[in-house]
């Protein structure tokens, strides 16, 4: 299968030997990937949580989104750069682990989410943003929100065990 | 009774050895610990940021600490709950591990700091600058939580 075939030649690259034989870069990036779930998801949950109507409902839903997206964006950079990192460490044993794979697709739910809110839904905030509970395409798209980034965080604990192998 | 033989009663408790037996207990457990260190997270980075002066400007600090209040004190309980399952199944494994010492050093000073310090600075109902006082007491907070996140993480890799 091409990707397994992708995944063995990325195995062998020198980056991907560095990180795996390195004592500490494991520990210290995979860290550092799980603390920032805290401002990454924790933020995300705030919007969400602002976006169903509960918690920060005196505050325009655009004063919320305008003043979190920054911390949230690099969170998600964070997110990103020490997940790949760590990919790239075994990525042999990540692209057949049942998890990682679940978790691929739900990453690509949330994307999706997020492109949909903000081509559809964020233009007009200023027209609904001020109402304490938003209306329904905008509160499903929080509770899709923290329903897929929630499971996405679930699964990737759980790529450290291999149950189903 | 010695700390040491208060670990392994710990460990031999009928939740400790049930967890430990399980083959998806500990994980699940961990799933959920995680879970509530991102709502802690957002809760505390939320009034934390608007402290040092980066999050929500133009709302007071105070009305933000009461949005938070609740998912504060449900993630604390959730975090703490299922902190407390993972360390029964591993408690003698805790007993000798710095990281976990460094964790529950660290966790304490954050408790402290929050119920001592920052909790003079989350009544603030205006929406003025901060002063020092106010933003150091953020910064901390953000330092001392990061650190307990981290040296749980680092309980693992021991």
């Amino acid at each position: 299968m091409f990707i397994v075939q992708a995944a063995e030649w990325l195995e062998a690259t020198w980056v991907s030997v560095a990180i795996r034989e390195s004592i500490w870069v494991y520990p210290v990036v995979e860290s550092i990937h799980v603390v920032t779930i805290a401002l990454f998801l924790g933020l995300t949950a705030a919007m969400d949580a602002r976006l169903l109507g509960a918690a920060l409902r005196e505050t325009p839903v655009g004063v919320v989104m305008a003043n979190l997206l920054p911390w949230i964006r690099i969170g998600f950079a964070v997110m990103v750069v020490t997940g790949l990192l760590l990919f790239a460490g075994t990525p042999v044993r990540f692209m057949t682990n049942i998890f990682f794979q679940v978790k691929l697709g739900l990453l690509a739910l949330a994307g999706l989410n997020v492109w949909l809110f903000h081509y559809r839904l964020y233009p007009t905030v200023h027209e609904w943003g001020a109402a304490a509970r938003p209306p329904r395409h905008a509160r499903l798209a929080g509770a899709a929100s923290l329903l897929l980034w929630t499971l996405a965080v679930a699964t990737g604990r759980l790529i450290a065990y291999n149950w189903f192998e | 009774m010695s700390l040491q033989s208060f670990f392994v009663w710990c460990e031999h408790t009928v939740i400790g050895t049930t967890v430990r037996e399980s083959i998806w207990m500990f994980p699940i457990i961990e799933v959920v610990h995680l879970i509530g260190l991102a709502v802690l997270g957002g809760a505390i980075l939320l009034v934390d940021l608007r402290l040092v002066g980066f999050g929500l400007h133009g709302v007071p600090i105070a009305s933000l600490a009461r949005s938070a209040r609740p998912f504060l004190w449900a993630s604390l309980a959730l975090t703490i709950g299922s902190g407390l399952l993972l360390f029964l199944a591993e408690a003698l494994k805790c007993y000798e591990n710095p990281a976990f010492w460094l964790k529950i050093s660290l966790l304490i000073l954050a408790l402290l700091f929050a119920g001592l310090v920052r909790s003079r600075f989350t009544q603030d109902a205006g929406v003025g600058p901060l002063h020092l006082g106010a933003r150091l007491s953020g910064a901390v907070s953000i330092v001392l939580w990061t650190g307990v996140a981290a040296a749980g993480r680092g309980i693992g890799f021991w």
